[in-house]
């Protein structure tokens, strides 16, 4: 048996399965586009956009940590890379932030074939705790680095609202559109990727990397593939988060808590799926906005109790994810 | 630097070194009897620092007297922990390894929230202790006495740990599920207790820890996550598992950060542990005293 037995079967035309998926998609985000004009609350527009936001960050961690089995602890950094070069570039130099969006992309991308080289050597949990330090490293580097703002941060002009600069100051419902077409894009990617080769090379490597190995994958080059397609991504959602606040300091996008707030909505809806990072940001986000908001505001404590409460409760119950209860029979994931 | 500031830097660093020590084994010695993260010790350090401030608020008496009180309640701790959550997340079929990480990691967000919620964010310290703010001086070196009687309390643990693991009949059945889960079932070693046990020794480490450092250093809810973290580095770097390696790497720790400390500006000073960190795993996957 060689590699090619972990291939997408040959078919003429799609399978039927995935033109359902495909569908659905089209279904689900076309509800999603008209959802503001109908509600037209601007706090709950709010939620959504970051709904949306960390569905599409946590669907690129899902890339790495669900598809190929990294468990990246560490993802703040590229988000962080992603927020920082488009707000240098168009504070400083006027670029507009599509083109910043590029650049954060490439540049992420690049770092993570960069730390890929050392950091895939390493297994299991000393993986996930060299993702958290590099993170720190970055985190401090920026907090020291003047020429990015150091601890002040980037404060974004106020400029008219427009598309080209990515500046909406009066209305809510062009960032809900620009959030829902990130995680279009990244859900679209995730689908293609999920019924090419990669994606079943990668579901190998993440199952049983020595019998992946030995039918003839490369394990070394598919973690690194993962990696730079999961950081472009992730860094394109910090270039929206820093457009969406027009105004970021280290800690406002690359805390660790970012590194987890990517990770969780994957875990809790289901890893390694197609709509799992979805569902769980839609259960996840505006639960903890709206205990937040409604439960005497951030640094009271009861929103981190309901929380983590949550997280533990949903991991030990389910731990393949909320996504479970609804599938009727279980994936046939390898063919043999 | 002179030779003066130098010795004070090595002093600094060895004392603090041994506490991280301290904080670390109970973590290594978890992950080496059931090959389980506890994403939560941080929490645990903070949950001790509170339980010793509550106990000096409500008896006044010396913090050092309570530190007895403050271990049996973290050994209890951790043994409600291992019976109410990781007993659960082991019996995952599928992702365990992420169960492992999200269960404890939720729980760690959680006794975050409920220090918040029911003792505010407020930062607080102990005052009244006989060692508070006092310092010796050895040579031009000054030493305070709480962290002097911080590391002398690591070396008395680590000498404890040393002879509960070689001596008792607990320390020899911990040693073998260790190296073999199965095959102690076949000899009648309750492997569930065993566990229990050992979450029990492992929070008690990290409680004695807790009770020393609150002596010293301010108590407040995120207190854990700093502490936490180069607890995980610690750990890594001395090898998943290894309690010669938690002491080793802690001391390593506590110097270079004194060192980085000396030489770039205080907001940096973490920045020299993982970089050393790093530079470890990269060439050593395993640790330093790792098994590879």
């Amino acid at each position: 048996m060689t590699a090619d037995a972990l291939s997408p079967p040959r078919t003429a035309g799609m399978l039927p399965q995935r033109r359902k998926q495909l569908l659905t998609a089209a279904f689900v985000f076309a509800a999603v586009a008209a959802s503001p004009f109908i509600v037209r609350d601007v706090y709950l527009q709010n939620v959504l956009i970051l709904t949306l936001l960390y569905a599409a960050v946590s669907q690129s961690w899902n890339i790495l940590g669900g598809y190929c089995g990294q468990i990246s602890l560490g993802h703040a950094l590229y988000f962080g890379i992603g927020a920082y070069a488009t707000s240098v570039l168009f504070v400083s130099y006027g670029i507009v932030p599509w083109g910043g969006m590029l650049v954060g992309g490439v540049l992420s991308a690049a770092v993570a074939l960069l730390l890929g080289y050392p950091c895939f050597r390493l297994k299991g949990h000393y993986f996930s705790i060299a993702t958290i330090v590099i993170a720190e490293i970055g985190l401090l580097l920026i907090h020291n680095w003047d020429f990015v703002g150091g601890a002040l941060g980037i404060q974004w002009p106020f400029g008219s609202d427009s598309w080209w600069t990515l500046q909406f100051a009066r209305d809510k419902v062009p960032y809900v559109h620009l959030a829902l077409g990130l995680l279009a894009v990244t859900w679209f990617v995730t689908f293609l990727i999920e019924g090419s080769r990669w994606g079943y090379w990668w579901r190998a490597v993440k199952d049983n990397p020595e019998a992946a190995e030995s039918l003839g994958v490369e394990i070394f080059h598919s973690k690194m593939a993962a990696a730079a397609v999961s950081a472009f991504f992730t860094a394109v959602g910090g270039s929206f988060y820093a457009s969406f606040l027009a105004y970021i300091d280290p800690e406002s996008v690359m805390s660790f808590r970012f590194s987890l707030l990517f990770a969780l909505p994957a875990v809790l809806g289901g890893i390694g799926t197609l709509w799992g990072p979805f569902v769980g940001a839609a259960i996840l986000i505006p639960l903890t906005e709206i205990t937040r908001s409604y439960l005497g505001g951030s640094g009271s404590g009861i929103d981190l109790i309901i929380y983590g409460g949550l997280i533990m409760v949903v991991s030990l119950a389910k731990p393949e994810g909320i996504l479970s209860l609804f599938q009727r029979k279980p994936k046939r994931e390898v063919r043999s | 630097m002179t030779a003066q500031a130098l010795a004070q830097v090595l002093a600094s660093g060895l004392l603090m070194g041994l506490i991280y020590a301290l904080i670390a084994v109970g973590l290594s010695l978890i992950f080496g009897l059931m090959d389980v993260v506890n994403f939560a010790h941080g929490e645990f350090l903070m949950t001790a620092m509170y339980v010793a401030f509550g106990l000096v608020f409500l008896t006044s008496l010396d913090p050092v007297l309570l530190m007895p009180i403050v271990v049996a309640v973290l050994f209890g701790v951790g043994a409600v922990v291992y019976l109410g959550v990781v007993r659960f997340a082991m019996r995952a079929k599928a992702n365990q390894g992420m169960v492992q990480i999200f269960a404890t990691f939720g729980l760690a967000t959680l006794l975050q929230g409920a220090a918040q919620y029911f003792l505010t964010p407020d930062y607080r310290s102990i005052g009244n202790s006989w060692l508070g703010g006092k310092t010796l001086e050895l040579g031009g070196v000054f030493l305070p006495l709480p962290q002097i009687f911080g590391g002398l309390v690591s070396i008395a643990a680590f000498g404890g740990l040393y002879l509960l693991m070689s001596r008792t009949d607990f320390g020899k059945a911990l040693e073998a599920t260790r190296e073999d889960q199965g095959a102690v079932a076949l000899v009648g070693i309750d492997r569930n207790r065993v566990f229990t046990l050992g979450w029990g020794l492992g929070a008690a480490l990290v409680g004695l820890a807790g009770a020393v450092l609150a002596i010293f250093y301010y108590i407040h809810p995120q207190v854990g996550a700093t502490f936490g973290l180069i607890a995980y580095v610690t750990v890594a770097l001395g090898g998943f598992g290894s309690v010669f390696g938690a002491l080793v790497a802690g001391i390593i720790v506590g110097f270079v950060e004194a060192l980085t400390a000396a030489i770039l500006p205080p907001a940096m000073k973490s920045l020299g542990i993982y970089m050393l960190y790093l530079g470890v795993v990269f060439v050593r996957p395993s640790g330093l005293f790792g098994k590879l």
